[in-house]
C-alpha cells in the first residue's frame, strides 16, 4: 500500500515545478495562468491524500470549493488576458508598469 | 509489488513528466495540452484516494471548461514566440533552487520518522459505499451555506468576465437604457424664448416693397 507521505511528497514536487514555471515564464502570462492551477492542482492533492487517510470527507469538500474558486480565477484571469492583449498587444509581463510599480 | 502501487508509480510519473512540459514547452497550445495530460493523471491518483466525484468533477470541470477556455484564449491571442522564447533560461538557476530547497525540505519533513505518517492506515470501504452520496449529504447539511457561497462567486466570476472582455460597438443603433430611464421632462422639450412678433406700421411695409 502507498503510504500518505508518497502523496505529500509527489504534491511538493509538483508544487515547486509549478514555482519554477512561474521563475521560467516571465515573458508569457498564459503559462504563467497554467503554473497557478497546476500548483492549486498539488494543494488539492494533498487534501484528497489527508481526507483518505484520516477518513474525514471535509478534506474532499474543501477541495471541492477550491475548484470552483480556481474556475472562477482562471475565467477572470484570461478575460483580464484578453483585456490586456487588445490594449498592449503583449502579454509580457514587463510590458505592464502603467502603475510604475 | 501492489497492482495499486504501480498504478501510483505509473500516475505520479506521467504528472509529474506533464508538468516539466507545461512549463517548458515552446508552443503554448502544447502547454495546455500537456497540462490537461497531468490533470487526467492525478484524476487517476484522486481515483487511488477513493475519491470518485473529485476526480470526475476534476476530468469535466478542468478538461472539459478550464482547459477549452486557456486553448480558445491562446488560439485567439497572437504570440510572438520568439520573442516571448528570450531569455528562457536565465532565470533557471534560482527558480530550480528555490524549487529544490522546497522539495528537499518536504521530503526531509515527511517521509522521516517525525510525523508518524507512515503508520498511518489507509481506509478502505465496503464496496457499496457511495463517496457521491456522502460528498453529498455533507454539502447540503454542514457545508450548505458555503455552498451558496461558492455559487456567488461563480456569478460574479461570470459578471466580471462578462463585463470586462464587452466592447461597445461604435455601428451599434440599440438605445442606451439607463439614458432612457434617467430622462427628464426638461430634456424632452425645449422652451425657447423669443420676442414677441410686432405688426410693421402699414408706411414702413409699404416703403419696403
Amino acid at each position: 500500500m502507498v503510504p500518505l507521505s508518497y502523496y505529500l511528497i509527489l504534491a511538493a514536487i509538483l508544487f515547486a515545478i509549478s514555482i519554477v514555471g512561474i521563475f521560467l515564464n516571465r515573458k508569457n502570462l498564459i503559462v504563467l495562468l497554467m503554473a497557478i492551477e497546476l500548483m492549486l492542482m498539488a494543494v488539492n492533492l494533498n487534501f484528497v491524500a489527508f481526507s483518505h487517510y484520516l477518513n474525514d470527507l471535509s478534506g474532499q469538500l474543501f477541495v471541492f470549493f477550491i475548484l470552483v474558486v480556481a474556475a472562477a480565477e482562471s475565467g477572470i484571469g484570461l478575460a483580464i488576458l484578453v483585456v490586456l492583449f487588445r490594449n498592449l498587444s503583449s502579454i509580457d509581463v514587463e510590458d505592464l508598469d502603467t502603475l510604475k510599480g | 509489488m501492489e497492482f495499486k502501487t504501480i498504478l501510483f508509480y505509473i500516475f505520479s510519473t506521467i504528472t509529474v513528466m506533464a508538468a516539466l512540459r507545461v512549463i517548458t514547452a515552446r508552443n503554448p497550445v502544447h502547454a495546455a495540452l500537456f497540462l490537461v495530460l497531468a490533470f487526467f493523471n492525478m484524476a487517476g491518483l484522486w481515483m487511488l484516494l477513493q475519491a470518485e466525484f473529485l476526480a470526475l468533477a476534476l476530468i469535466m470541470v478542468y478538461v472539459g471548461a478550464v482547459m477549452v477556455l486557456f486553448l480558445f484564449v491562446v488560439m485567439m491571442l497572437d504570440i510572438n514566440i520568439e520573442r516571448v522564447r528570450q531569455g528562457f533560461w536565465n532565470n533557471l538557476p534560482l527558480g530550480a533552487l528555490v524549487g529544490l530547497l522546497m522539495v528537499g525540505e518536504m521530503a526531509v519533513v515527511l517521509s522521516g520518522r517525525y510525523f508518524g505518517l507512515a503508520h498511518l492506515p489507509p481506509q478502505n470501504m465496503p464496496a457499496n459505499y457511495s463517496n457521491t452520496k456522502e460528498l453529498a449529504r455533507l454539502l447540503y447539511t454542514d457545508y450548505a451555506y458555503p455552498f451558496e457561497i461558492a455559487s456567488v462567486i461563480l456569478l460574479v466570476a461570470i459578471v466580471a468576465a462578462v463585463m470586462l472582455t464587452l466592447r461597445g460597438r461604435k455601428d451599434n443603433k440599440a438605445m442606451h437604457s439607463s439614458d432612457q430611464i434617467a430622462v427628464k421632462a426638461k430634456d424632452r422639450m425645449r422652451l425657447v424664448k423669443m420676442s414677441p412678433e410686432v405688426e410693421l406700421p402699414a408706411a414702413a411695409a409699404k416703403e419696403g416693397e
